[in-house]
């Protein structure tokens, strides 16, 4: 026992001091191939006191910032957003067409468990999905077993995602800035 | 009359005066007046320019805090994000659970668990997990009116020692069975755990030691631990008994560690198919008379599907201990499995029905059958997706009878 408790010991300390751990896709790289290279630049959405109340309903808190940058070509949005799981923040990309759902994608998985939702064979269920008048999506999401609060960050996050595409346009302005 | 002439004379020069500055003022503004429509669209171009000036100040300005705010905004978030607070990197989270049981054997209130989790990260691929719990409110040395206990259930170290790959040391849950690592309330059906992991199993089961766990390809995953083990007593009616042999990490006799593996299947959604396997070389921890020392197997395989409404869950566990000493009771095996249906009335309401069967006496050498079944029937009901209330009916049969009802509530956070 105690020689196999070494060998493992010995490999925590000689494993690289930084791994990319669950870094699947750099968010700049993901707009870019959504928008094949052709990125538009950044819009702003101003969040008002009323879809800040909205947004607590679809998430269970509200947003930190008072606005979200989104990148838009006609009717298709982009939306880099985050949510937590469990512990630590979830990176998720989102392109949303013509009000529904067109790809869900998870950029940056920073939890120690449940990390399987990245998987396409979980994320597909997103594909085509829409907002429900009461505000959740049309259609159920079977999640992963054992990632029971990863699934539902990114079901949240697909809500938000929709909504806010209802919502850009209303008060939003073009930013100067460059994708993040 | 000098003084209505003074008054007169007055007045005039006040009308004079007055007619005065008004035909000044007209004639002033004779002079501004456009002459000509000309002059009008010049004077209106102008003025438009300067509102297009205006404009374009304003949304320059817009802007400007704009790209302010936002350099303000990730520089406190790179600065979060490069320097955390200690708050920042500490986790608290917790579950619990009361319990009313209308049973045959008791009718008891009982406040089952309280439970709270603190996680720190020390850095990207340094963390640390534990869970603190306190079991039937609390423990008094003469056990009354606590006569609960106060168990650190997990505590451990875990290592990023590749992407998909961790590592951890310290007191961790083994990982077998359905609900021994995830038993939060909320999750589960019944108002108690099942009976046949946790006479099994022996749900909840900790131990000490080091371990791995990683994705092997999509849906696949692994766990590997090398831990202490458990410690059965070798007389009496709990001789050899799986429950009974947990050392729960106290002062634990470390004289032979388990080895356990755990392969995985979460490759659609809702659907997880594993299997574990544990060996022990001594389940007795070398207390037991020479030659009936009892190397120990766990098998245990489940599968869990859940796709919309319909749920379903299925278990089935055995050790097999060798030895001339657990071969004489009787409990040289000692196995059990369960199936349980579920549905969903609605997002929030669901309903079961569950058929344990399970024998610790299952060997040979059982001078009598001692399996127990039992039915369970019942549902949730969830006002939140982290709160829980619970009901259901069991009715054994076998070697216990054992019936009634529970009712429950708990949460997680």
């Amino acid at each position: 026992m105690s020689r196999w408790f070494c060998v493992l010991l010995m490999w925590m300390l000689v494993a690289p001091a930084v791994w990319a751990r669950g870094v699947y896709q750099d968010p700049e790289d993901f707009i870019s191939e959504v928008f094949s290279s052709k990125a538009p630049p950044p819009s702003l959405l101003h969040i008002s006191e009323g879809e800040q109340k909205q947004i607590r309903e679809i998430l269970g808190h509200t947003l930190g910032a008072g606005r979200v940058r989104y990148w838009q070509h006609e009717d298709r949005t982009v939306w880099i957003l985050e949510e937590i799981g469990k512990e630590r923040p979830i990176t998720v990309g989102l392109v949303v067409d013509r009000g529904r759902l067109e790809l869900i994608k998870v950029l940056i998985f920073r939890e120690s468990r449940g990390s399987e939702v990245r998987y396409p064979f979980f994320t597909d269920q997103f594909r085509g999905a829409s907002l429900s008048e009461d505000g959740q999506l049309d259609r159920n999401i079977d999640g992963v077993s054992g990632a029971t609060l990863s699934t539902r960050a990114l079901t949240r996050l697909a809500r938000l995602a929709l909504y806010l595409h209802q919502q850009r346009g209303q008060a939003d302005v073009t930013g100067q800035t460059s994708p993040r | 009359m000098k003084q209505k002439q003074s008054k007169g004379k007055t007045l005039v020069k006040i009308i004079g005066g007055v007619g005065l500055t008004l035909a000044a003022a007209l004639s002033v503004q004779a002079a501004a007046a456009p002459k000509t429509m000309e002059e009008m669209w010049k004077i209106i171009q102008t003025q438009q320019k300067e509102l297009e000036q205006l404009k374009a100040q304003q949304k320059n300005t817009e802007q400007r805090v704009e790209v302010t705010s936002e350099a303000v905004e990730q520089q406190a978030a790179q600065q979060t994000a490069s320097s955390p607070s200690w708050a920042d990197k500490t986790r608290l989270g917790g579950y619990g659970e009361l319990h009313y049981n209308n049973l045959d054997s008791k009718n008891e209130m009982d406040f089952h668990r309280f439970v709270m989790f603190f996680g720190h990260e020390f850095s990207d691929r340094v963390r640390f997990f534990s869970e603190l719990e306190v079991e039937h409110t609390g423990v008094e040395a003469d056990g009354d009116p606590l006569a609960g206990e106060v168990e650190l259930e997990q505590a451990f170290v875990e290592f990023d020692i590749a992407q998909q790959h961790t590592a951890r040391a310290g007191l961790f849950l083994v990982p077998a069975g359905i609900i021994n690592e995830t038993h939060e309330p909320t999750t589960f059906y019944g108002v108690e755990r099942n009976p046949v992991e946790a006479n099994i199993i022996p749900t909840t089961w900790w131990e000490a030691g080091v371990g791995a766990a990683g994705e092997l390809a999509p849906g696949w995953s692994y766990d590997l631990s090398l831990t202490s083990g458990l410690e059965t007593s070798t007389t009496g009616s709990n001789a050899y008994k799986i429950r009974d042999g947990r050392q729960k990490v106290s002062n634990a006799k470390a004289n032979d560690g388990a080895l356990t593996g755990r392969i995985k299947w979460t490759g659609l959604p809702g659907v997880e198919l594993a299997a574990t396997a544990q060996y022990q070389s001594d389940l007795t921890q070398g207390t037991g008379a020479a030659g009936t020392s009892s190397s120990a197997t766990l098998f245990e395989t489940h599968a869990v599907l859940s796709r919309g409404p319909v749920g379903m869950r299925a278990l089935y566990a055995r050790w097999d201990l060798s030895g001339t000493g657990p071969a004489a009771t009787g409990r040289d095996k000692q196995n059990g499995w369960y199936v349980e249906p579920s549905y969903k009335l609605a997002s929030n309401v669901g309903v079961f029905a569950r058929y344990n069967q399970w024998d610790n006496n299952a060997g040979s050498g059982s001078t009598s059958d001692a399996k127990i079944k039992q039915v369970d029937v019942g549902m949730n009901y969830w006002p939140h997706e982290d709160v829980v209330l619970k009901f259901d009916v069991q009715k054994q049969s076998g070697a216990a009878n054992d019936d009634g009802f529970n009712l429950g509530v708990g949460y997680q956070f």
